[in-house]
Protein backbone atom coordinates (compact mmCIF):
# COMPACT_ATOMS: atom_id res chain seq x y z
CA UNK A 1 0.00 0.00 0.00
CA UNK A 2 1.56 3.48 -0.78
CA UNK A 3 1.67 6.66 1.28
CA UNK A 4 -1.44 8.15 -0.07
CA UNK A 5 -3.82 5.44 0.42
CA UNK A 6 -2.41 4.78 4.10
CA UNK A 7 -3.22 8.39 4.82
CA UNK A 8 -6.60 7.69 3.80
CA UNK A 9 -7.16 4.21 5.29
CA UNK A 10 -5.71 5.37 8.37
CA UNK A 11 -7.63 9.03 8.46
CA UNK A 12 -11.31 6.97 7.97
CA UNK A 13 -10.06 4.32 10.80
CA UNK A 14 -9.02 6.95 13.27
CA UNK A 15 -12.50 9.03 12.46
CA UNK A 16 -14.18 5.77 13.02
CA UNK A 17 -12.83 4.50 16.54
CA UNK A 18 -12.36 8.33 17.51
CA UNK A 19 -16.21 8.24 16.94
CA UNK A 20 -16.29 4.95 18.42
CA UNK A 21 -14.87 4.78 21.63
CA UNK A 22 -15.25 9.20 22.24
CA UNK A 23 -19.35 8.33 22.35
CA UNK A 24 -18.90 5.25 24.89
CA UNK A 25 -17.72 7.36 27.80
CA UNK A 26 -20.17 10.32 27.68
CA UNK A 27 -23.10 8.02 27.14
CA UNK A 28 -22.29 6.47 30.64
CA UNK A 29 -21.51 9.63 32.16
CA UNK A 30 -24.72 10.84 30.91
CA UNK A 31 -26.92 7.73 31.82
CA UNK A 32 -25.04 8.25 35.80
CA UNK A 33 -26.24 11.92 35.47
CA UNK A 34 -29.94 11.84 34.71
CA UNK A 35 -30.51 8.69 36.83
CA UNK A 36 -29.25 10.29 39.69
CA UNK A 37 -31.12 13.65 38.60
CA UNK A 38 -34.28 11.42 38.25
CA UNK A 39 -34.24 9.74 41.50
CA UNK A 40 -33.31 13.44 43.24
CA UNK A 41 -36.49 14.87 41.44
CA UNK A 42 -38.81 11.58 42.65
CA UNK A 43 -37.37 12.01 46.55
CA UNK A 44 -37.67 15.66 46.46
CA UNK A 45 -40.06 16.96 43.70
CA UNK A 46 -39.84 20.72 45.24
CA UNK A 47 -36.48 21.28 43.66
CA UNK A 48 -37.35 20.13 40.40
CA UNK A 49 -36.52 23.54 38.69
CA UNK A 50 -33.36 23.81 39.88
CA UNK A 51 -32.40 19.92 39.49
CA UNK A 52 -33.32 20.15 36.13
CA UNK A 53 -31.15 23.47 35.25
CA UNK A 54 -28.33 21.82 36.71
CA UNK A 55 -28.93 18.78 35.09
CA UNK A 56 -28.80 20.42 31.59
CA UNK A 57 -25.68 22.11 32.47
CA UNK A 58 -24.10 19.06 33.58
CA UNK A 59 -25.13 16.94 30.34
CA UNK A 60 -24.31 20.00 27.89
CA UNK A 61 -20.85 19.59 29.61
CA UNK A 62 -20.65 15.79 29.25
CA UNK A 63 -22.25 16.33 25.97
CA UNK A 64 -19.10 18.32 24.69
CA UNK A 65 -16.86 15.99 25.03
CA UNK A 66 -18.61 13.39 22.65
CA UNK A 67 -18.90 16.63 20.71
CA UNK A 68 -14.89 17.56 20.44
CA UNK A 69 -14.54 13.83 19.15
CA UNK A 70 -17.42 14.51 16.31
CA UNK A 71 -15.47 17.40 15.51
CA UNK A 72 -12.38 15.89 15.50
CA UNK A 73 -13.79 13.02 13.29
CA UNK A 74 -15.58 15.12 10.88
CA UNK A 75 -12.25 17.17 10.16
CA UNK A 76 -10.54 14.06 9.80
CA UNK A 77 -12.95 12.70 7.28
CA UNK A 78 -14.17 16.15 5.15
CA UNK A 79 -11.19 18.88 5.35
CA UNK A 80 -8.21 16.51 6.64
CA UNK A 81 -4.62 18.57 6.57
CA UNK A 82 -2.75 15.59 5.78
CA UNK A 83 -4.56 14.60 2.77
CA UNK A 84 -4.77 17.91 1.46
CA UNK A 85 -1.32 17.92 1.48
CA UNK A 86 -0.67 15.24 -0.04
CA UNK A 87 -2.96 15.74 -3.02
CA UNK A 88 -1.58 19.71 -3.26
CA UNK A 89 1.77 17.69 -3.64
CA UNK A 90 1.06 15.58 -5.69
CA UNK A 91 -0.53 17.91 -7.74
CA UNK A 92 -3.55 16.01 -8.66
CA UNK B 1 -21.38 19.80 1.20
CA UNK B 2 -20.46 22.65 3.18
CA UNK B 3 -18.89 22.24 6.54
CA UNK B 4 -19.61 25.64 7.74
CA UNK B 5 -21.64 28.78 5.95
CA UNK B 6 -18.20 30.60 6.37
CA UNK B 7 -17.60 28.60 3.10
CA UNK B 8 -20.02 30.36 0.88
CA UNK B 9 -19.46 33.24 -0.48
CA UNK B 10 -22.01 35.73 -1.94
CA UNK B 11 -19.79 38.89 -2.62
CA UNK B 12 -16.65 39.81 -3.05
CA UNK B 13 -14.53 43.08 -3.51
CA UNK B 14 -11.26 43.02 -3.01
CA UNK B 15 -10.47 41.47 0.39
CA UNK B 16 -13.59 42.09 1.71
CA UNK B 17 -15.80 38.54 1.76
CA UNK B 18 -19.26 38.66 2.43
CA UNK B 19 -20.27 35.10 2.86
CA UNK B 20 -23.33 33.56 4.41
CA UNK B 21 -22.05 33.45 8.30
CA UNK B 22 -21.60 37.60 7.84
CA UNK B 23 -25.21 38.10 5.84
CA UNK B 24 -27.53 35.72 8.35
CA UNK B 25 -25.40 37.64 11.50
CA UNK B 26 -26.39 40.76 9.98
CA UNK B 27 -30.36 39.73 9.10
CA UNK B 28 -30.74 38.27 12.75
CA UNK B 29 -28.76 41.22 14.40
CA UNK B 30 -31.36 43.61 12.14
CA UNK B 31 -33.81 41.29 13.12
CA UNK B 32 -33.72 41.88 16.59
CA UNK B 33 -32.86 45.52 16.59
CA UNK B 34 -35.71 46.60 14.36
CA UNK B 35 -38.31 44.25 16.07
CA UNK B 36 -37.06 45.81 19.74
CA UNK B 37 -36.87 49.73 18.51
CA UNK B 38 -40.42 49.25 16.72
CA UNK B 39 -42.13 48.10 19.84
CA UNK B 40 -40.03 49.92 22.79
CA UNK B 41 -40.84 53.19 20.57
CA UNK B 42 -44.17 53.77 22.05
CA UNK B 43 -44.57 51.51 25.36
CA UNK B 44 -47.63 51.51 27.30
CA UNK B 45 -47.74 52.21 31.04
CA UNK B 46 -48.31 49.80 33.84
CA UNK B 47 -51.98 51.09 34.22
CA UNK B 48 -52.72 51.12 30.37
CA UNK B 49 -53.55 48.40 27.86
CA UNK B 50 -50.58 47.21 26.21
CA UNK B 51 -50.18 45.75 22.85
CA UNK B 52 -49.31 42.40 21.96
CA UNK B 53 -45.47 43.21 20.97
CA UNK B 54 -44.77 44.50 24.49
CA UNK B 55 -46.55 42.02 26.16
CA UNK B 56 -44.33 39.47 23.76
CA UNK B 57 -40.98 41.25 24.89
CA UNK B 58 -42.05 41.69 28.52
CA UNK B 59 -42.27 37.70 28.94
CA UNK B 60 -39.02 37.29 26.70
CA UNK B 61 -37.58 39.89 28.99
CA UNK B 62 -38.99 38.93 32.49
CA UNK B 63 -38.47 35.00 31.89
CA UNK B 64 -34.05 35.79 31.39
CA UNK B 65 -34.27 37.49 33.90
CA UNK B 66 -35.66 34.85 36.27
CA UNK B 67 -33.32 32.82 35.03
CA UNK B 68 -30.23 35.15 35.62
CA UNK B 69 -31.72 35.80 39.57
CA UNK B 70 -31.80 31.78 40.52
CA UNK B 71 -28.12 31.98 39.04
CA UNK B 72 -27.04 35.02 40.88
CA UNK B 73 -29.57 36.15 43.49
CA UNK B 74 -27.70 39.49 44.06
CA UNK B 75 -26.62 41.83 41.18
CA UNK B 76 -27.99 39.50 38.35
CA UNK B 77 -29.61 42.51 36.70
CA UNK B 78 -25.96 43.61 35.69
CA UNK B 79 -25.55 40.65 33.60
CA UNK B 80 -28.87 40.91 32.40
CA UNK B 81 -27.92 42.89 29.31
CA UNK B 82 -25.08 40.78 28.36
CA UNK B 83 -26.54 37.33 29.14
CA UNK B 84 -30.34 37.67 27.42
CA UNK B 85 -27.96 39.55 24.46
CA UNK B 86 -26.54 36.35 23.63
CA UNK B 87 -29.41 34.17 24.71
CA UNK B 88 -31.54 36.12 22.06
CA UNK B 89 -28.91 36.21 19.46
CA UNK B 90 -28.32 32.46 19.28
CA UNK B 91 -31.91 31.50 19.65
CA UNK B 92 -32.95 33.72 16.85
CA UNK B 93 -30.27 32.80 14.91
CA UNK B 94 -31.14 29.14 15.67
CA UNK B 95 -34.78 28.99 15.49
CA UNK B 96 -34.55 30.84 12.00
CA UNK B 97 -33.59 27.41 10.55
CA UNK B 98 -36.97 26.67 9.38
CA UNK B 99 -36.35 29.18 6.83
CA UNK B 100 -35.21 28.05 3.97
CA UNK B 101 -31.45 28.66 2.35
CA UNK B 102 -30.99 30.07 5.71
CA UNK B 103 -27.79 28.97 7.39
CA UNK B 104 -27.51 29.86 11.05
CA UNK B 105 -24.22 31.78 12.05
CA UNK B 106 -23.98 29.34 14.98
CA UNK B 107 -22.67 26.70 12.53
CA UNK B 108 -19.69 28.83 11.75
CA UNK B 109 -16.17 28.42 14.33
CA UNK B 110 -15.63 32.27 13.87
CA UNK B 111 -19.27 33.27 15.06
CA UNK B 112 -19.08 30.67 17.80
CA UNK B 113 -15.58 31.84 18.44
CA UNK B 114 -16.36 35.57 18.65
CA UNK B 115 -19.00 34.92 20.99
CA UNK B 116 -16.47 32.72 23.36
CA UNK B 117 -14.33 35.40 23.39
CA UNK B 118 -16.83 38.02 24.45
CA UNK B 119 -17.76 36.27 27.22
CA UNK B 120 -14.21 35.41 28.07
CA UNK B 121 -13.40 38.96 28.32
CA UNK B 122 -16.92 39.80 30.33
CA UNK B 123 -15.98 37.74 33.08
CA UNK B 124 -12.66 39.83 34.27
CA UNK B 125 -14.09 42.67 33.03
CA UNK B 126 -16.89 42.57 35.61
CA UNK B 127 -14.61 40.75 37.73
CA UNK B 128 -12.81 43.82 37.73
CA UNK B 129 -15.73 45.86 37.82
CA UNK B 130 -16.93 44.51 40.97
CA UNK B 131 -13.31 44.43 42.95
CA UNK B 132 -10.94 46.23 41.39
CA UNK B 133 -7.65 45.13 40.35
CA UNK B 134 -5.88 43.71 43.06
CA UNK B 135 -8.62 41.96 44.62
CA UNK B 136 -9.44 40.20 41.43
CA UNK B 137 -6.06 39.37 39.90
CA UNK B 138 -5.45 37.84 43.55
CA UNK B 139 -7.57 34.82 42.96
CA UNK B 140 -4.72 33.85 40.08
CA UNK B 141 -2.22 33.21 43.10
CA UNK B 142 -4.70 31.39 45.06
CA UNK B 143 -4.23 28.99 47.12
CA UNK B 144 -0.43 29.00 45.50
CA UNK B 145 1.68 30.61 43.25
CA UNK B 146 1.91 27.60 41.63
CA UNK B 147 -1.54 27.53 40.55
CA UNK B 148 -1.06 30.35 38.19
CA UNK B 149 -0.66 29.00 34.92
CA UNK B 150 -3.37 26.16 35.68
CA UNK B 151 -5.75 29.45 36.00
CA UNK B 152 -5.22 30.66 32.56
CA UNK B 153 -5.49 27.26 31.55
CA UNK B 154 -8.84 27.04 32.79
CA UNK B 155 -9.94 30.10 31.37
CA UNK B 156 -8.53 29.52 28.09
CA UNK B 157 -9.77 25.82 28.07
CA UNK B 158 -13.21 27.52 29.04
CA UNK B 159 -13.30 29.60 26.31
CA UNK B 160 -12.59 27.10 23.55
CA UNK B 161 -14.98 25.10 24.83
CA UNK B 162 -17.57 27.27 24.88
CA UNK B 163 -17.02 27.89 21.45
CA UNK B 164 -16.84 24.07 20.18
CA UNK B 165 -19.20 22.80 21.80
CA UNK B 166 -21.89 25.50 20.61
CA UNK B 167 -20.35 25.03 17.05
CA UNK B 168 -20.58 21.32 17.04
CA UNK B 169 -23.78 21.18 18.20
CA UNK B 170 -25.32 23.23 15.42
CA UNK B 171 -23.16 21.88 12.66
CA UNK B 172 -23.69 18.43 13.57
CA UNK B 173 -27.14 18.87 13.31
CA UNK B 174 -27.25 20.95 9.77
CA UNK B 175 -25.26 18.05 8.85
CA UNK B 176 -27.38 15.42 10.02
CA UNK B 177 -30.25 17.12 7.75
CA UNK B 178 -28.00 17.34 4.61
CA UNK B 179 -26.73 13.54 5.44
CA UNK B 180 -30.56 12.18 5.70
CA UNK B 181 -31.65 14.06 2.60
CA UNK B 182 -28.99 12.25 0.79
CA UNK B 183 -30.15 8.83 1.97
CA UNK B 184 -33.96 8.83 3.22
CA UNK B 185 -35.35 12.40 1.66
CA UNK B 186 -39.01 12.11 2.69
CA UNK B 187 -39.49 12.28 5.67
CA UNK B 188 -36.26 11.74 8.36
CA UNK B 189 -35.24 15.07 7.37
CA UNK B 190 -38.19 16.93 9.28
CA UNK B 191 -37.77 14.98 12.23
CA UNK B 192 -34.42 15.88 12.25
CA UNK B 193 -34.92 19.52 11.77
CA UNK B 194 -37.72 19.49 14.41
CA UNK B 195 -34.63 17.79 16.81
CA UNK B 196 -32.39 20.59 15.36
CA UNK B 197 -34.27 23.28 16.39
CA UNK B 198 -35.08 21.99 19.74
CA UNK B 199 -31.22 21.41 19.91
CA UNK B 200 -30.64 24.95 19.12
CA UNK B 201 -32.72 26.37 22.15
CA UNK B 202 -31.16 24.53 24.25
CA UNK B 203 -27.59 25.10 23.33
CA UNK B 204 -28.33 29.18 23.66
CA UNK B 205 -29.93 28.46 26.89
CA UNK B 206 -26.83 26.51 27.80
CA UNK B 207 -24.22 29.04 26.46
CA UNK B 208 -26.07 32.02 28.17
CA UNK B 209 -26.30 29.89 31.04
CA UNK B 210 -22.99 29.18 31.55
CA UNK B 211 -21.73 32.96 30.64
CA UNK B 212 -23.91 34.08 33.67
CA UNK B 213 -22.79 31.40 35.53
CA UNK B 214 -18.83 32.06 35.13
CA UNK B 215 -19.39 35.39 35.89
CA UNK B 216 -21.09 34.94 38.67
CA UNK B 217 -18.16 32.73 39.53
CA UNK B 218 -15.54 35.51 38.92
CA UNK B 219 -17.23 37.98 40.99
CA UNK B 220 -18.64 35.65 44.07
CA UNK B 221 -15.56 33.87 44.93
CA UNK B 222 -13.62 37.77 45.26
CA UNK B 223 -16.36 38.07 47.95
CA UNK B 224 -15.48 35.43 50.18
CA UNK B 225 -12.07 35.84 49.46
CA UNK B 226 -12.36 39.68 50.36
CA UNK B 227 -14.16 38.19 54.07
Amino acid sequence: MDNTSLIGVTSIVAATLCMIIGSIAPALGETKAITQALSSIAQQPDEAGTLSRTLFIGLAMIESLAIYCFVISIILIFTNPFWNHVVAKGGG
Amino acid sequence: MHITPDQIVLFRWGPVVINATILCTWIAMLLLTLVSWLVTRKLAAAAEPRSRWQNALEVAVESIRGQVREICPEGGDMYLPFAGTLFLFIAVSNVLEIVPRWHSPAGSLSTTAALAISVGIAVPVFGLQSHGFLGYFRHYLRPAWVMLPFHLLAEMTRTLALAVRLFGNIMSGSMMVALLVAIAPLFFPILMQALGLLIGLIQAYIFAVLATVYIAAAVQREQEGAK
